[in-house]
C-alpha cells in the first residue's frame, strides 16, 4: 500500500515494513535495472572468451579475443557491479534508515554520468582500437573516448557515493535512527571510503592517460602507471569485497533475524579493512623490478594479513549468527541440523550462503597464497590471477548481489519472482560453473599457462610450446565450467527481467518476509561444550586448515622448481 | 556514577563511530604506505644512460 502526500513521497511496503522514499525507489530501480542489463553484456563478453579459451573449439580470431576480453573486463568487472553498488547506497541510506535520499538530482545526474560514460568506453572498444583490456597498460595506446568514458564512469560514482553521505548527515539531523549507525549502513560506509580512495587513485592516473591518448603529454611512465593504476583496479575489487560483506549480514539479519555475534568486532574488522585491505594491490606487482622487496612485503605480507584477518571474522561471525539465529528457533540438535535445515531452495538464501563458500575457500584462500613474494613466482601472470578473482568477484560479489536482487524484486518492484523452480536453481548453476571454472584454470594456471592470450600454444609461431595433456584438460574443464556459470547468469538476467516486467504484483495483504530478531524469544540454552555456534567453529576451523595446507603446498611444490643445491 | 557517564562509549566504539575520522583513516594509511612509498621507488630508480 503506498501511502504518499506532498511532504511526505514515502510508502511503507507490505512485505517488510519499512518506509521507502519513492525517489530513493526509482533511482534504485534504475541502477539495479541497467546493473542487470550490464551484467547481460559482460557475460556475453565473458562467454565468447569462454569459447575462445576452450582449445578444442577456438571460436574467435586474436582481434575479436581481445576485443571480448577487454569488453568483459570493464563491463563484467566494473560497471555492472558498481551500478549495483550504487543501487544498495541508496537503498541502504534511504530504506534502513527510513530518511528521504540527499540531493535527488544529483543522484540522477550520476546515473546519467555512468550510464554516458559506460557507454563512451565500450563504444571504442566495439570501434576495435581500444583493445587494451581492462588494465589498459601503457604504452597500449586506446582511444581518447575510451579514458574519457572510464573518467565519467568514476565521477558518477563519486557522486554517488557524495548522494549517500548526504543521506546519512540528514538522517543524523533529522534523528531517523539512535545510538550508533546499523551495521549494515556502517559497511556501505566502510565500501565509499574504500572508493573514494580508489577514485581518487583513478582520477590521478586515467586523467593524464587520457591526456596522454590526446597528444597533450609525450609519455607516462609505465612503471609509475602500474603502481598508481593498481591502487584504482584492486582497490575498485575491495569495494565489491566490502559491499558483498554487508549484503551476507543484511541477508542474514532479513531472512533469518540474526544478529551479529559482536556488533563491536564487525565493526572493528570493518576498520581493519580501510586500514590495510587496498595494500592487497601489490600483490600485482610482485615480480615488478625496480620496487623494493620492503615495500611489497610490508604491504603484502604484513599489512594485508590484518585485512585478512578482517575477512576470517565476517567469515566466522556471518555464519554463526545465522547458527545461533536457527538454534533459537528450535534447531539445536547436533553439529549441523541448523545447516541442515537452512532454506537451501530458496534463492535468497542459496546465492548468499554459496557466496560465502566460494569467496571463503576459493577467492580468499587462494588470494591470500598469492600474495607471498615467492610463492608469487610460480603462478604470477598465469591464468590462475583469472580464476582467482572469478572466485572472488563472480563467486564471491556477484552471487552476494544475485541474492539480494531476489530479496528487492518483490520489495522495490513490488513483483513475485516468475519461474521459482529455475530460481530455485540458479545460484546453484552460476555458484558451481564458477567454482569449476576457478578451480580448473587456477590448475592450469599452476602449471605455467599464461592469462590474457588468444593462443597458448603459439601454434605456427618460432617458439611454439607443447603444454602437457593436463594443462589442455584444465583448460577445458575450467571453460566447460565457465559456459555453465554464464548459463547462470544469463538464467539470473532474464527471470530479474521477467519477474519486473510481467511477474504477479505482490498482494496487499502479503506476509511480512522479514524474520523477527532471534533474540526476542525462543530457546535460550543453545549450542555445544559452551560454544553457542559450534558448527559454525568447526566450518571456521576446516577453511583455516584448508588455507595453512595450501600455503605449504605451494611451498612444496616452489621447492620443487626451485631446487638448492 | 550518574547514568550518562555508565554509559560513555568506550575510546574504541568513539572511534568507530566517527566516520569522518574512518575516512581520513582510509585515505592517509594507504596513500602513504602504498602509494607515496610506491611512487618514491618508482622516482628513486636511476636513469639508464
Amino acid at each position: 500500500m503506498a501511502i504518499t502526500t506532498a511532504q511526505s513521497p514515502f510508502r511503507t511496503d507490505p512485505l517488510t515494513g519499512l518506509r521507502i522514499d519513492l525517489t530513493a525507489q526509482a533511482l534504485v530501480k534504475v541502477n539495479a535495472v541497467l546493473a542487470v542489463v550490464f551484467l547481460l553484456v559482460g557475460g556475453t563478453a565473458g562467454l565468447l572468451v569462454a569459447l575462445t579459451r576452450w582449445p578444442a573449439v577456438h571460436l574467435l580470431p586474436a582481434d575479436l579475443f581481445y576485443m571480448a576480453l577487454t569488453a568483459h573486463g570493464i563491463v563484467a568487472l566494473m560497471v555492472w557491479i558498481i551500478f549495483f553498488e550504487i543501487a544498495v547506497l541508496y537503498f541502504v541510506a534511504s530504506t534502513l534508515l527510513s530518511c528521504r535520499l540527499a540531493a535527488p538530482k544529483l543522484a540522477w545526474t550520476q546515473v546519467v554520468l555512468m550510464v554516458v560514460g559506460a557507454a563512451m568506453t565500450f563504444v571504442a572498444i566495439l570501434q576495435g582500437d581500444s583493445s587494451v583490456m581492462m588494465t589498459s597498460y601503457v604504452p597500449m595506446n586506446a582511444a581518447p573516448h575510451f579514458y574519457l568514458g572510464l573518467i565519467l564512469f568514476a565521477v558518477g560514482a563519486l557522486i554517488g557515493c557524495g548522494v549517500f553521505w548526504g543521506t546519512l548527515v540528514i538522517a543524523a539531523e533529522e534523528k531517523t535512527y539512535e545510538g550508533t549507525l546499523p551495521l549494515t549502513v556502517y559497511g556501505c560506509v566502510i565500501a565509499t571510503i574504500i572508493a573514494v580512495f580508489t577514485i581518487a587513485s583513478g582520477a590521478i592516473i586515467l586523467i593524464p592517460t587520457f591526456l596522454w591518448s590526446l597528444g597533450l603529454i609525450k609519455s607516462i611512465d609505465p612503471m609509475m602507471y602500474r603502481v598508481i593504476w593498481w591502487a584504482f583496479g584492486h582497490s575498485s575489487q575491495q569495494i565489491n569485497v566490502t559491499a558483498h560483506i554487508t549484503i551476507w549480514y543484511t541477508v542474514a539479519g532479513l531472512a533469518f533475524g540474526a544478529k551479529p555475534m559482536s556488533e563491536k568486532v564487525s565493526r572493528t574488522a570493518f576498520l581493519l579493512y580501510i586500514c590495510f585491505l587496498q595494500f592487497g594491490s601489490v600483490h600485482h606487482l610482485l615480480s615488478d623490478p625496480g620496487l623494493s622487496s620492503a615495500w611489497k612485503i610490508f604491504n603484502t605480507s604484513y599489512m594485508m594479513y590484518l585485512a585478512v584477518l578482517a575477512s576470517l571474522i565476517h567469515g566466522l561471525t556471518v555464519p554463526g549468527s545465522i547458527e545461533v539465529a536457527q538454534r533459537r528457533s528450535g534447531l539445536n540438535n547436533g553439529l549441523f541440523e541448523w545447516l541442515r535445515k537452512c532454506p537451501w531452495g530458496n534463492p535468497v538464501f542459496s546465492s548468499t550462503i554459496l557466496s560465502i563458500i566460494i569467496f571463503g575457500f576459493i577467492g580468499g584462500v587462494t588470494g591470500v597464497v598469492m600474495s607471498v613474494e615467492q610463492v608469487n613466482m610460480i603462478i604470477h601472470n598465469t591464468i590462475y590471477v583469472p580464476g582467482h578473482f572469478h572466485g572472488t568477484v563472480a563467486g564471491g560479489t556477484t552471487l552476494a548481489f544475485m541474492g539480494l536482487t531476489y530479496y528487492l524484486i518483490p520489495v522495490l518492484f513490488q513483483r513475485q519472482v516468475i519461474m521459482k523452480p529455475l530460481a530455485a536453481l540458479q545460484p546453484w548453476l552460476f555458484g558451481i560453473g564458477t567454482s569449476i571454472f576457478a578451480i580448473a584454470i587456477m590448475g592450469a594456471g599452476t602449471l605455467g599457462v599464461p592469462r590474457r592470450h588468444w593462443d597458448v600454444t603459439f601454434a605456427g609461431q618460432a617458439l611454439g610450446f607443447e603444454w602437457p595433456g593436463m594443462a589442455q584438460m584444465m583448460l577445458a574443464i575450467g571453460e566447460i565450467g565457465g559456459v555453465i556459470a554464464v548459463l547462470g547468469g544469463a538464467l539470473f538476467c532474464v527471470i530479474v527481467v521477467g519477474s519486473i516486467l510481467i511477474g504477479e504484483p505482490v498482494p496487499a495483504n502479503a506476509k511480512n518476509i522479514v524474520a523477527p530478531p532471534a533474540d526476542a524469544g525462543g530457546h535460550k540454552e543453545i549450542g555445544m561444550g559452551g560454544f553457542e555456534a559450534p558448527g559454525t567453529f568447526i566450518l571456521a576451523m576446516v577453511l583455516f586448515v584448508t588455507l595453512v595446507l595450501y600455503y605449504f603446498v605451494n611451498f612444496k611444490y616452489l621447492a620443487t622448481l626451485w631446487t638448492l643445491t | 556514577m550518574s547514568n550518562e557517564e555508565s554509559f560513555r562509549p568506550t575510546v574504541l566504539q568513539r572511534i568507530l563511530d566517527d566516520i569522518n575520522f574512518m575516512m581520513c583513516l582510509g585515505l592517509v594509511i594507504p596513500t602513504v604506505f602504498y602509494t607515496l612509498w610506491g611512487v618514491m621507488e618508482v622516482a628513486t630508480i636511476p636513469l639508464g644512460k
